[in-house]
């Protein structure tokens, strides 16, 4: 397809058209890759999953319409923060909320993360106690720590490896060294949980997570001592004498314990103190947690982030604070520091009234950044990013059910719809041809390759962030083929005006061109602002809507730029353009020229096509 | 085709001119008819806002054995339409059919279900309705409506700064006046507006001032340097661009409409998909006016906005001293152009247009008396 010899005056067409191939086939290949060779469908197209979560609380009055509005609208946030997903929420009757969202997203995790209330306390721990499964114990039982930690230390280590304050280095931990550098540890404990430095600069938390308890000596040491029912370590820090009633009650190794446990949590304001369990056993043991009133509130955070730790290889997620929470966070993290040991020197990350980890702390953290680690994938990681980003709920919400949904439209009329489309789309090709002769067969051939770029995008876009189309969406995607074909359209009207003028093809091409850029680029800037302020200010549908008109807008860009117009270079050394064939379009008889040498223009009107030799 | 074609040429080079610019008053009475209309209809018979702007009832039929189609039949009968959707769902408890109807159809719920229960033959307890809350909720109208006004100021800053104020103003006025059209076509109609309608109203937006800025590119260039003649007005500079990107105009809405006009008329029509009427005929209104008001609203009005100005006031002074001088010489029997230097002034090509061609007599003719026509 490239000529040899390119000149530089036309520039290099062959690198263009071979530089947009590629990138075709490698949005193909990627496409067929990872398998999602379709856009995902809406709801009214393809039907999904929905979710029913009922509101509930201890106060009936709680339940009114402002709150679940508001919990309503958080709800979207969580499904559709993008816009793009095509998820809606509802409020059905007094108490209920009803999530749809499209086939293919995952139910439980779907359903799971909309129930989530997402209250996020950061509180300093007073005290701390491990506790082990007696059922589960033997697996940590041969943890070497067992032999190691002779102290009531449970946070004796998990930190993370390769963590620059980590001081101490000590590799048998010593009972109280609360910055220990206990890799072996951890790994045998195998805390998934470990901690995580925060990778910016000022990051100090050290998460000693749940997990990192198990070296505790009693749980460790009395494997079999208690076959069932909890086994407990020693109680690192004070517990307060208001708690302590209920700290020693509360047995976080039963779900009901926990169970009751997250409960008096939830309930507790802000100013109380709590008891709480660690969300997750990782090695078979729990920690409970003595609380102090939340330093720091999750209202405060700008922005969640999930993040791949380079440092531990776990999921965590990235906190950012407004300026208000940084203050507070310095100044409790400064205020741990100053305690030599733990649990005292940590804080709890509470989140819906479970501890989700317990960093310590070594110097005040002032970069208004924090890290949760804890026994994450990348699911889960997200997912706790997402809940966060958008705020709690008002009320606690329960899944009443997950029911899957058929689509909205009856299937005759998406297949109404999508003949009708295919019916226009043919139309299109036809009056391209017929106007545009050879012309036309550049229009199509641009379409085309647009078509591609399009449908492997939106494929791709639909696995990654979960994009789906809608009929409406369907329908604009239609139209934007229009605006598409509007760009071949003004170029190729300015290569007709060229001509017109007795310029020859080869020159009316290239000098059409940068009258045609400019007209292209202003218009397509204008439907790009347009795209681009809808999608800042707005959400759910009109975001999705502003999404599809940039993606469609940036593509024609790189259409033309990267196709059409380079095959028109190409194509206008061919003798069957260049020569002004009546029928490629530019047979300067058929634009009505009259040039004195050729003239010609009433007797060659041909009679017969002898199209079809190229194009 | 081919004379098609040669229309285009002769468009383009001005030998067939249609008078857009001078017949303002045509248009302003054409979408001033229209508009009145819309403002009526809108004000009048309001808009047929659908279930997701309204929110109405879900009633669920769990008798085993029913079909969509049933259902969706029933549900016809009841709202007298085809606006209630109708869905299955699978959950644990077995397969339910969810009809959901907008509280714009003004139907009681215990009415609705009584209707649904004896048309379906339903004991009482296969069937309960809840009532559900506008999915499309005040608050994502709020921010659309924001993230409108906010495009508005930014693109009318971007207009003015890569044209000027009254380019503009003429893009912004064609703007409204499309949407304000489609809206009311919607109002007149009665058709349904659902989610997918604001989408097509959204599109409009777009590709309004995608066309209106076209339009512009080619206005702008042909009047560059305008002064420096005293054979066109703005006015003529400003309809001579217009004829010269007439076919691209043409083909470009015709491009556009096919694919919306087959969904509009074939797949809504012939075929039934009800569903796709919602959003096509906005598209099909929407398009066509986008098309007209770029042409017969923008361009008119910055034209007068133009003519206001100082120096396209002298230079349409101008222009009347030459033709009057020309007529003059003609009705003596001579050509002006032959003997006076002034013929050396060129039109400064509307979009490129015949260079260093003078412009011919009998063309400036036509069109000042089709200007007065």
């Amino acid at each position: 397809m490239a000529s040899p010899k390119s000149r530089p005056r036309d520039g290099y067409p062959g690198r263009a058209l071979s530089l947009i191939l590629v990138v075709m086939v490698a949005l193909v290949a990627v496409m067929l890759g990872t398998g999602n060779t379709t856009p995902r469908l809406g709801i009214d197209l393809a039907g999904g999953t929905s979710v029913t979560l009922k509101a509930t609380s201890n106060q009936q009055s709680a339940i009114n319409p402002a709150n679940m509005a508001t919990a309503a609208g958080i709800m979207r946030d969580r499904v559709n923060g993008t816009g793009v997903t095509e998820a809606t929420v509802q409020v059905q009757g007094n108490d209920e909320i009803v999530v749809n969202a499209p086939k293919g997203t995952s139910s439980t995790q779907l359903a799971n993360e909309l129930a989530q209330t997402a209250k996020l306390f950061f509180r300093p721990v007073l005290a701390e106690q491990v506790q082990a499964n007696a059922a589960t114990l033997p697996k940590s039982s041969a943890s070497p720590s067992a032999s190691s930690t002779g102290g009531a230390k449970p946070s004796a280590s998990a930190s993370a490896s390769g963590k620059p304050q980590a001081t101490g280095s000590g590799a048998t931990a010593s009972p109280s060294a609360s910055k220990t550098q206990g890799d072996a540890v951890s790994q045998d404990l195998k805390a998934s949980s470990s901690a995580s430095p925060h990778a910016s600069a000022s990051a100090t938390a050290h998460a000693s997570s749940s997990a990192a308890a198990a070296g505790t000596p009693k749980a460790a040491a009395t494997p079999s001592a208690a076959p069932t029912g909890a086994v407990s370590g020693q109680v690192g820090g004070t517990v307060p004498a208001a708690l302590q009633t209920q700290f020693a009650a509360t047995d976080c190794t039963t779900e009901a314990g926990q169970a009751a446990a997250q409960l008096a949590a939830n309930k507790a304001a802000e100013t109380d103190q709590v008891v709480a369990c660690s969300q997750d056993a990782s090695g078979g043991t729990w920690v409970k947690y003595a609380l102090d009133k939340v330093a720091v509130d999750g209202t405060s955070i700008t922005k969640a982030q999930s993040n791949l730790s380079t440092q531990t290889g776990q999921w965590e997620v990235d906190l950012s604070f407004d300026s208000h929470g940084s203050g507070q966070f310095a100044n409790v993290t400064g205020q741990l520091a100053k305690n030599p040991q733990p649990p005292t020197n940590e804080f709890a990350i509470q989140l819906d009234g479970k501890v989700q980890s317990a960093p310590t702390v070594s110097s005040a953290i002032t970069g208004g950044q924090a890290t949760i680690s804890g026994s994450f994938d990348q699911a889960s990681a997200s997912s706790l990013a997402n809940v966060l980003s958008y705020g709690s709920l008002p009320l606690n919400f329960q899944i009443q059910e997950v029911v899957t949904v058929s689509p909205e439209l009856g299937s005759s009329q998406l297949t109404a719809g999508l003949i009708a489309g295919l019916i226009g789309l043919i139309l299109v090709v036809l009056y391209s041809l017929a106007y545009y002769r050879g012309l036309g067969l550049v229009a199509v051939a641009s379409l085309i390759v647009s078509a591609v770029l399009t449908w492997s995008l939106m494929s791709l876009l639909g696995g990654a962030i979960g994009f789906a189309l809608n009929l409406p969406a369907v329908c604009g995607a239609i139209v934007a083929i229009g605006i598409t074909a509007d760009s071949f359209v003004v170029y190729f009207e300015r290569v007709r005006d060229e001509l017109r003028e007795g310029a020859s093809l080869r020159p009316a091409v290239r000098n059409a061109w940068p009258r045609a850029r400019r007209t292209i680029l202003v218009s397509d800037f204008v439907s790009f602002l347009a795209a681009a302020v809808l999608y800042f200010f707005t959400v759910g549908k009109v975001q999705g809507f502003a999404f599809t008109l940039g993606l469609t807008t940036l593509l024609d860009v790189v259409v033309v730029f990267l196709f059409t117009k380079p095959l028109m270079t190409l194509l206008a050394r061919r003798k069957f353009f260049n020569s002004g064939h009546p029928w490629s379009g530019l047979s300067p008889e058929r634009l009505g020229v009259r040039n004195p040498l050729r003239d010609s223009r009433n007797s060659r009107r041909p009679a017969r096509p002898a199209a079809g030799k190229e194009a | 085709m081919s004379r098609f074609g040669n229309i285009g040429h002769r468009l383009y080079t001005g030998e067939v001119s249609f008078d857009f610019v001078g017949r303002r008053k045509l248009w302003t009475i054409i979408s001033g008819v229209i508009l009145v209309a819309a403002i009526l209809g809108l004000t009048v018979r309001g808009l047929n806002l659908g279930i997701e702007f309204k929110g109405g009832e879900i009633y669920t039929v769990t008798k085993p054995g029913v079909t969509v189609s049933q259902a969706q039949t029933a549900a016809n009968k009841l709202t007298g339409d085809t606006s209630a959707l109708v869905q299955t769902a699978n959950s644990s408890k077995g397969e339910q059919i969810l009809i959901q109807i907008s509280s714009a159809e003004k139907i009681d719920p215990t009415v609705g279900q009584d209707a649904l229960k004896s048309s379906l033959g339903l004991s009482t307890d296969q069937i309960s309705t809840q009532s559900l809350s506008a999915s499309w909720g005040q608050d994502i109208s709020q921010k659309a409506l924001y993230g409108l006004i906010a495009f508005m100021v930014l693109v009318t800053l971007y207009l003015a700064f890569a044209f000027e104020w009254r380019l503009a103003v003429g893009a912004l006025v064609a703007l409204l006046h499309d949407l304000v059209i489609t809206i009311g076509v919607y109002a007149l109609v009665g058709f349904e507006v659902t989610s997918g309608t604001v989408i097509g109203f959204l599109t409009i937006l777009g590709y309004s001032l995608y066309d209106t800025v076209v339009v512009f590119d080619g206005l702008k260039s042909a009047t560059n340097k305008l002064t420096r003649q005293n054979k066109l007005t703005y006015s003529d500079a400003a309809n001579l661009s217009l004829n010269s990107t007439l076919v691209r105009s043409i083909n470009t809405s015709v491009l556009a409409l096919l694919p919306v006009a087959a969904l509009l008329f074939i797949g809504g029509g012939l075929l039934g998909a009800g569903v796709l009427n919602d959003i096509s005929l906005a598209l099909f209104v929407g398009l066509t006016a986008g098309a007209y008001s770029s042409i017969c609203v923008a361009t008119p009005m910055v034209a007068w906005l133009q003519e206001k100005r100082p120096e396209y006031v002298e230079l349409a002074r101008k222009v009347k001293q030459r033709r009057a001088a020309e007529a003059k010489a003609a009705a003596e029997g001579r050509t002006l152009d032959d003997e006076t230097p002034q013929g050396e002034v060129t039109v400064p090509a509307p979009t490129g247009g015949p260079r260093n061609q003078p412009v011919n007599r009998s063309r400036s003719d036509r069109r000042s008396s089709g200007g007065r026509r």
